[in-house]
């Protein structure tokens, strides 16, 4: 391991990996990733591979919308076959509430440039056979929205930012940051120290105790998310399906499987991935209530990750006041997969200053100090 | 020539494992990852083991791969309905 660089990023999830892919194609690669399990051991080896644009807000739905013109080229780019495949989302809703929301998004995201529609249950019956309409006021569906196989764009990412010159070091744990008044000075680790002036701190659901060993505190709370993945099914579902009213999302991926979870409003935060009956078993009913068809098919696996929450649902970018040279780029809240292309390239024009993209500043911390920024509604699961 | 199979149910091969060791897999959880093995009908009851003993083998043989993927439920694939509290336990059994 090297014990000095320009730049160290703590994650080597999907959000530092990009970062640091994009600074060596623009020809910063002295970087150090230090990622303390294997590649895909946090929440981007764990997620269901959504990729939506349909958002609540304009921020979250460009960002999108530029990040799938990013994965629908990332295969060729990167020699990883990411298997993204463009079956849309359709997303349902059951009151008048939510779906005066999805009205409002649709429009929203018709203005930004996403062909969003809203569907009738029999138009949404047309594209998903045998959806159990019963209750559903109104849909939304975006055919360019899709799903893709999160490992092989992980190793993708990797792969290239390696060839460009990026250490990185697996299986090796940040201990504590050295810090000398108000500059890094080395990023301690069980493997030896980095000695560095620039850290970025992409730790996702560890996010917020690797803020602390900076003396930094973030409002960032991880929360367990569970899922679970079916046997391999011929294929037969297009569209993820999406319910508003309890956060269920399931599609079906390239190798056939199902595989989706559902939100569950009485999980605390805490730092546990363990697996509970009680995911398995409200998952189960609401999937075949939705589509019972699938009542029959066998459930292979369970599993949770992480989702890295803020008080606001959207992310922490930028500097913080405490620490010279300390970069967040955290608190994606499940979907920090989808933004990542756009995100790490974004970061790599901001850190190399080639251009100050307002999100540094819009969704810096000290927004919750002047309490700015527009709530993302449209979180599931 | 003649093929071993180290997962039955991904129909995962010797050479695949190789081939995932040359590109950089050399861990088992990555391994794992990409050559699919341990992901299928019996997530690992059969293949987990062998894989870790041609692993140990890759790393030079003296370095022993004892840490095995995290075992999840389900112990058996097991039909959606019957988490749904919507047949009893049981009856979705066919006889093997």
């Amino acid at each position: 391991m090297k014990d000095r660089a320009d730049l160290v990023i703590i994650g080597g999830g999907v959000i530092g990996l990009s970062l640091a892919y994009h600074l060596a194609k623009m020809g910063f690669s002295d970087i150090v990733i230090l990622e303390q399990g294997y590649l895909c051991f946090g929440a981007s080896g764990r997620n269901g591979g959504g990729v939506r644009q349909q958002w609540s807000t304009e921020d979250h739905i460009e960002l999108s919308r530029q990040s799938v013109a990013m994965f629908r080229n990332l295969s060729r780019e990167t020699g990883y076959n990411i298997w993204f495949r463009q079956g849309g989302y359709l997303f349902l809703a059951r009151n008048a509430e939510m779906a005066a929301q999805l009205e409002q998004n649709v429009k929203l995201q018709n203005r930004v440039g996403i062909p969003t529609r809203l569907l009738s249950p029999a138009e949404a019956q047309g594209l998903v056979p045998g959806l159990n309409t019963q209750g559903v006021e109104v849909c939304s569906y975006n055919g360019s929205d899709g799903v893709l196989f999160p490992w092989p764009a992980v190793w993708g990412m990797a792969e290239m930012a390696k060839q460009l010159g990026v250490e990185i070091n697996t299986f090796t744990r940040v201990t504590d940051i050295d810090i000398k008044g108000r500059t890094i000075a080395k990023v301690l680790t069980d493997r030896g120290a980095v000695a560095t002036q620039r850290v970025v701190n992409a730790a996702g659901g560890w996010s917020w105790q690797i803020a602390r060993m900076a003396g930094c505190e973030l409002p960032n709370k991880p929360y367990r998310h569970e899922i679970l993945v079916s046997e391999p099914l011929r294929p037969f579902l297009h569209p993820m399906v999406s319910d508003l009213s309890d956060g269920t999302y399931f599609s079906q991926t390239m190798r056939g499987e199902i595989c989706g979870g559902i939100s569950d409003p009485e999980e605390g935060s805490s730092m546990s991935t363990s697996s509970s009956f009680r995911f398995l078993n409200r998952m189960c009913q609401s999937m075949i209530h939705l589509l019972p068809t699938l009542a029959g098919v066998k459930i292979l696996r369970q599993w949770a990750g992480y989702y890295d929450v803020t008080p606001d649902g959207n992310p922490i970018l930028g500097k913080v006041n405490e620490v010279d040279g300390f970069i967040q780029l955290n608190g994606f809240g499940g979907h920090g997969f989808m933004l990542a292309p756009i995100v790490g390239k974004l970061a790599a024009e901001w850190v190399l200053r080639k251009s100050e993209h307002p999100i540094f500043s819009k969704y810096n911390l000290n927004r919750f100090k002047s309490g700015e920024v527009k709530k993302e509604s449209l979180v599931i699961g | 020539m003649a093929k071993t199979i180290i997962c039955r149910c991904e129909d995962v091969s010797l050479e695949d494992l190789i081939e995932g060791f040359r590109a950089g897999f050399h861990d088992l959880e990555s391994l794992k990852r990409y050559t699919g093995f341990s992901t299928g009908f019996c997530q690992g009851k059969s293949c987990t083991a062998h894989a870790a003993r041609f692993l140990s083998a890759l790393r030079g043989g003296d370095d022993v791969v004892a840490d095995p993927p995290r075992t999840r439920p389900l112990l058996h694939p097991t039909s959606a309905a019957s988490f749904a509290g919507q047949i009893t336990p049981g009856s979705d059994r066919k006889p093997t």
